[in-house]
């Protein structure tokens, strides 16, 4: 029996038919149309499929899609301030190479945005410990945690003119 | 995923109606991190899920004179991001930390993870520790539960039919207590415990007045040791006493060789945490 959910999604509200056992992360990409959102395992350990549920970071693979019913959802197609405007995350991981296969990247795009939320300033453990639960087979971290420090030292610059913006880095 | 029914009561008395009356194959889903695995993996046949979700009072966190309480919908996510939870309880907190991930952690709850009654489940030995009780709702009324007389085997709790744990009351730390949590796994995250110990002290005047031990994955339940803790009660902890109640506790667990490790790694490991987690246990009570 399909039961109708409305929540929220990417700031948009969305009412979509699902079944009590289809999971968030299957609703979202095959109904809502939201293919952002990679599965990797199914089974909560890659990270692929993380969402952000009333603010905090799970793994759509986890939960039932009837349970996202009233809740507000993000996922990466939400990060961009506008078609033209890549979240400074997204433009970090790019620079530095930091997407490969991009498989994984969704998700880890998402858990370092939550991350910098708390805490705008993490330590290199704070970073690794913030994605203990994201698996990257293809870039060996590395480059993923030069991403993340240079978008966190971009994200508390103030936000004045570009030059100050160049001098920061 | 394989179908399933899905439910959603309201109340306590509902959802106990549900797990009697739809008979074999239904299950309680809370945090669901274990369960909706147990699904796709087909480890576990489900006709019907219960989610206890919607019923009101089981999310609050309470700390006070009377310690600490916790109901059945609270995630490990929440309890591990309470500031006095990690100061007050730094055994339990080092137990919510190693639980899955942060996205599992936002979804696990504490009591599910206590419910599934794994062995090496990192929530239960230092609960178990610290004297916590759990608490339950059934039909005939509810009751307590000390928790480590709750298991009775991997996967299996003193639960009746219809009852349903409904949260955890740990007893507030004792002056001169200390308790610590050590969990020995082959990476740091994302991964269940080898071995894990639990040791919960309390002190007066240098010398030990209690002493408990939990031994995580080294037998079918939590255990205790019960010989390593007299050893350690009355004593002034000296270094010969307490490596002396750690070849005690090897003896007491009873673990098995399987893909993680072999019975005799966990039996040594068992010896060496004992000793770290009651030195540890001792730093924090002085
Ligand atoms: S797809 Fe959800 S954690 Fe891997
Ligand atoms: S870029 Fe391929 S998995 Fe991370």
């Amino acid at each position: 029996m399909k039961t109708l959910v409305t929540l929220t999604v990417n700031g948009e509200e969305r009412s979509l038919a699902v079944e009590g056992y289809r999971s968030l992360l299957d609703t979202l990409r095959e109904e809502a149309g939201l293919t952002g959102t990679k599965k990797g395992c199914d089974v909560g350990d890659c990270g692929a499929c993380t969402v952000i549920v009333d603010g905090e970071p799970v793994n759509a693979c986890l939960m039932l899609a009837v349970e996202a019913a009233g809740r507000d959802v993000r996922t990466v197609e939400g990060m961009q301030a506008g078609p033209d405007a890549l979240h400074p995350l997204q433009e970090a991981f790019m620079e530095h190479g930091a997407s490969q296969c991009g498989f994984c990247t969704p998700g880890i795009l998402l858990m370092a945005q939550s991350l910098l939320e708390r805490n705008p300033d993490p330590s290199d453990e704070e970073i690794r410990f913030g994605l203990s639960g994201n698996i990257c087979r293809c870039t060996g971290y590395t480059k993923i945690f030069d991403a993340i420090r240079t978008a966190a030292r971009r994200m508390a610059a103030p936000p004045a003119d570009a030059s100050g913006l160049e001098a920061a880095e | 995923m394989r179908r399933f029914e899905y439910h959603e009561p309201g109340t306590l008395a509902e959802a106990s109606d549900l797990l009697t009356g739809l008979g074999e194959g239904t299950f309680l889903l809370a945090g669901g991190t274990d369960l909706l695995v147990e699904i796709r993996e087909r480890l576990r046949r489900v006709h019907h899920l219960v989610n206890i979700k919607r019923i009101t009072d089981l999310d609050a966190v309470t700390l006070d004179g009377e310690g600490l309480r916790f109901g059945a919908l609270v995630t490990a996510g929440t309890l591990e991001r309470h500031p006095e939870v990690a100061r007050l309880y730094p055994n339990l907190w080092a137990g919510l930390r190693s639980l899955g991930s942060i996205q599992v952690r936002n979804r696990a709850t504490v009591v599910g993870n206590i419910c599934r009654a794994s062995p090496s489940a990192d929530t239960i030995p230092p609960l178990v520790a610290d004297g916590a009780e759990i608490e339950t709702w059934a039909p005939n009324g509810g009751r307590r539960i000390a928790l480590a007389d709750f298991f009775t085997g991997p996967g299996r709790s003193v639960l009746a039919p219809g009852e349903i744990a409904t949260g955890i009351r740990v007893p507030p730390p004792a002056t001169g207590s200390g308790r610590a949590y050590i969990k020995h796994g082959r990476r740091r995250a994302m991964e269940l415990a080898t071995v894990g110990v639990a040791v919960s002290l309390e002190t007066a005047d240098g010398r030990c007045t209690a002493a408990r031990i939990a031994l995580g994955a080294v037998g079918p339940t939590v255990l205790r040791a019960p010989g390593a803790e007299a050893i350690l009660t009355g004593s002034r902890l000296e270094a010969g006493i307490v490596a002396a109640a750690a070849e005690q506790a090897m003896l007491e667990c009873t673990p098995i060789s399987n893909v993680r490790s072999s019975a005799n790694y966990r039996r040594d490991m068992v010896g060496v945490l004992t000793r770290r987690a009651v030195t540890l246990a001792l730093e924090a009570a002085a």
